[in-house]
């Protein structure tokens, strides 16, 4: 059993903050199938074609036929530790700056035995569950739990490390003005952050939700016109320092795509608002969250966009919108390279049409705002990197990796 | 007119015998813009992005790339802004006559009837009223409508409320009167538009727009410092930017005031 985590005091001016440092970041290319499932929360090994072994680690040849046709496949996570060590002196610098740290040889149930990062709670002999969990460096380790709850289970020291949980960090939330701004802050507030703060763009135009907002407990209302420059870096001059995780909900949806509109205007608003305001964002608070990846019980940890999953296939009824959104996936690997030196996940959140004011004539099922906010949490606390949100989302996501051509014949319409 | 009556004026300006009041709200991108319904298409909000401070990106120098709508800011309405002026001559920022950019104004004072309704609206006697005091308003002056609205926070200056913005203005039958019975120049306002909040309602809609543009007239709006004007004898200078076919424009309007 574990002792909950404390809530952080106030730093001492006196002492510096202790850069972040990565685990070893090498991995074959063939691995890196572990890095997908660990992006998206699933736990995935190689499975033999031909005899049906699974096998780990990552392998070009099946261990018991020697076929080569080993596929990434969902496997079952149950397994039994059968042994634990302790690293007390680790040579790396990561890891000698957490020791003790604690790693254990699971059998699985499936057959093969891996070493894994071990939940505190875990024993020897004990049935666990296995998941890969991506690290400080964003590559994907095997990571076991025990089977069932635990008291204060989130809180432990080495998960804390692979996960961004809320749980008394400091969120900054971009856009108070959506619905989905709203949930999300409420949202983060339950999971334990200590303060969302919520960026309110043109505070004199007021808009629905208002009063609730700015009457919650632990949720503070800040400027913040994220497409404006000097907005962004104005409000990072406040508390840029105190962000530890970022949720950018930025939203600016408009119907059409090229040749029915007239002029770029409306694309400007939409270039504006989410690729620029990105931009803008990153400049403004990227810098110090890269550096705090490692300052204490709250560091730094996350950065969540909400995208539409129209970004990966363009849907010609919102294409013109599709495209900005493209254009910020595309910002958002750039942004996950520049932060991994901090530690610091980016976490793309994939929606269908949601349901929103400006989705109003699309048939249902849309997504319910309330969902994205729990998607958010849920995606923080697992330390994800890629999360589809509603049914829209997972089947585009599936048509778009089975035949992409098809997807997009089937998107005009 | 004597070359020496204008370096008389030169000299007045500055010694302070002639006191240059500042009628204009900073540019900047918390300013309140004109709201529209979304679907319609919006004026583009002011934005100031650094190309260099000092630094990296020009170690001498400090320069900003500025973008903003044309009716943003403190600024000028040309006669081509309205569907009712679209066909005159001469009616765009950029071939509007210079000589407009310069003229008297008569300030009328409703700060008090503003600030008990927001809803306030100018009407023909009120204004029959004020010059029963100060006497009638001349040809090719402005109109400046005195609201003290230009001190208010934001959210009480766009006063946006669910039903649209509550802001005072003219109403129809004193616009159609200052432009055809007293040929006014231009109306001026403190408020977001030279048209009241709810002048959408009124009969003809955004009655201000309707009959000055209409008859080759300007409008100035978001104006400040009205309270430093006397009801006569000031001259404004609003000279818009010259924008090719433009329909209005940021400007700084400045007013002449003799300090005696």
């Amino acid at each position: 059993m574990i002792d909950p985590i404390e809530p952080p005091r106030r730093k001492n001016p006196l002492l510096r903050t202790r850069l972040p440092t990565s685990p070893p970041r090498p991995r074959s290319r063939t691995s890196h199938g572990f890095t997908r499932a660990a992006a998206e929360g699933r736990f995935m090994l190689q499975r033999c074609e031909a005899c049906g072994a699974f096998a780990y680690p990552a392998r070009e040849a099946c261990p018991a036929c020697l076929s080569a046709g080993l596929a990434f496949v969902d496997a079952p996570r149950r397994g039994t530790l059968l042994a634990e060590t302790t690293a007390r002196v680790p040579s790396d610098v990561y890891f000698r700056e957490r020791a003790p740290w604690r790693i254990g040889l699971v059998r699985m149930d499936c057959g093969p035995t891996m070493v894994a990062h071990l939940h505190a709670d875990c024993a020897e002999g004990a049935p666990v569950l296995m998941s890969f969990q991506l690290d400080k460096s964003g590559q994907a380790v095997a990571f076991a739990r025990p089977e069932g709850e635990t008291p204060n289970m989130a809180d432990d020291r080495q998960w804390r490390e692979m996960t961004a949980d809320p749980k008394f960090r400091r969120v900054l939330v971009t856009n108070g003005r959506s619905v989905i701004g709203q949930e999300a802050a409420a949202a983060l507030k339950a999971a334990g952050a200590k303060t969302v703060f919520v960026g309110v763009a043109e505070p004199w135009r007021p808009f629905a939700g208002e009063k609730l907002l700015r009457g919650q407990e632990g949720i503070e209302v800040v400027t913040l016109d994220a497409a404006d420059e000097k907005s962004a870096a104005d409000l990072a001059a406040d508390i840029g320092g105190k962000v530890d995780i970022l949720v950018n909900t930025t939203e600016h949806v408009r119907p059409g795509g090229l040749l029915d509109r007239r002029g770029t205007s409306i694309a400007r608003d939409e270039i504006d608002q989410a690729y620029l305001g990105f931009i803008n964002l990153a400049q403004a608070f990227g810098p110090a969250m890269r550096m705090r990846g490692a300052d204490g019980i709250n560091n730094s940890v996350a950065w969540i966009n909400i995208l539409s999953v129209y970004a990966l296939a363009n849907w010609p009824a919102f294409g013109a919108y599709s495209a900005s959104q493209a254009a910020c996936l595309s910002l958002s690997q750039c942004l996950r390279a520049e932060l991994r030196p901090g530690g610091v996940k980016v976490m793309n959140l994939f929606t269908g049409p949601v349901d929103t004011e400006w989705f109003q004539t699309v048939p249902p099922p849309k997504v319910a705002p309330r969902a994205v906010a729990q998607a958010i949490v849920s995606g923080l606390r697992g330390g994800l990197e890629e999360m589809y949100v509603g049914d829209v989302a997972e089947e585009i996501r599936q048509r778009l990796a089975a035949n992409p051509k098809a997807l997009e014949r089937e998107l005009d319409r | 007119m004597q070359s020496k009556n204008l370096l008389e004026l030169a000299g007045a300006i500055s010694s302070g015998a002639v006191r240059v009041v500042d009628l204009t709200f900073t540019l900047s991108p918390d300013f309140p813009v004109i709201v529209l319904p979304p679907e319609f298409g919006q004026a583009a909000p002011v934005r100031i992005q650094e190309i260099s401070r000092y630094d990296g990106r020009g170690p001498a120098w400090y320069w900003n790339n500025v973008t903003f709508g044309e009716h943003t800011g403190t600024h000028f309405d040309a006669p081509i802004h309205w569907f009712t002026g679209k066909d005159l001559p001469n009616n765009a920022v950029d071939t509007m006559p210079p000589k407009d950019m310069i003229a008297p104004a008569c300030v009328i004072d409703c700060s008090a009837e503003a600030a008990k309704d927001p809803d306030f609206v100018l009407t023909v006697p009120l204004v029959e009223a004020w010059e029963a005091k100060h006497g009638r308003i001349p040809e090719r002056h402005w109109v400046l409508l005195r609201t003290d609205w230009s001190k208010k926070g934001w959210r009480d200056y766009s006063n946006l409320r669910d039903d649209g913005a509550h802001t005072p203005g003219p109403n129809p039958a004193v616009m159609k009167w200052l432009v055809e019975e007293r040929r006014i120049i231009g109306f001026g306002t403190e408020t977001i538009g030279t048209d009241a909040g709810q002048a959408g309602h009124f009969e003809p809609p955004y009655p201000a727009h309707h009959f000055l543009h209409g008859a080759g007239r300007y409008g100035l709006q978001c104006l400040c410092n009205l309270d430093q004007l006397p009801a006569t004898g000031a001259v404004i200078v609003a000279s818009p930017l010259k924008i090719q076919n433009g329909s209005g424009s940021p400007l700084r309007v400045i007013a002449l005031v003799s300090a005696s």
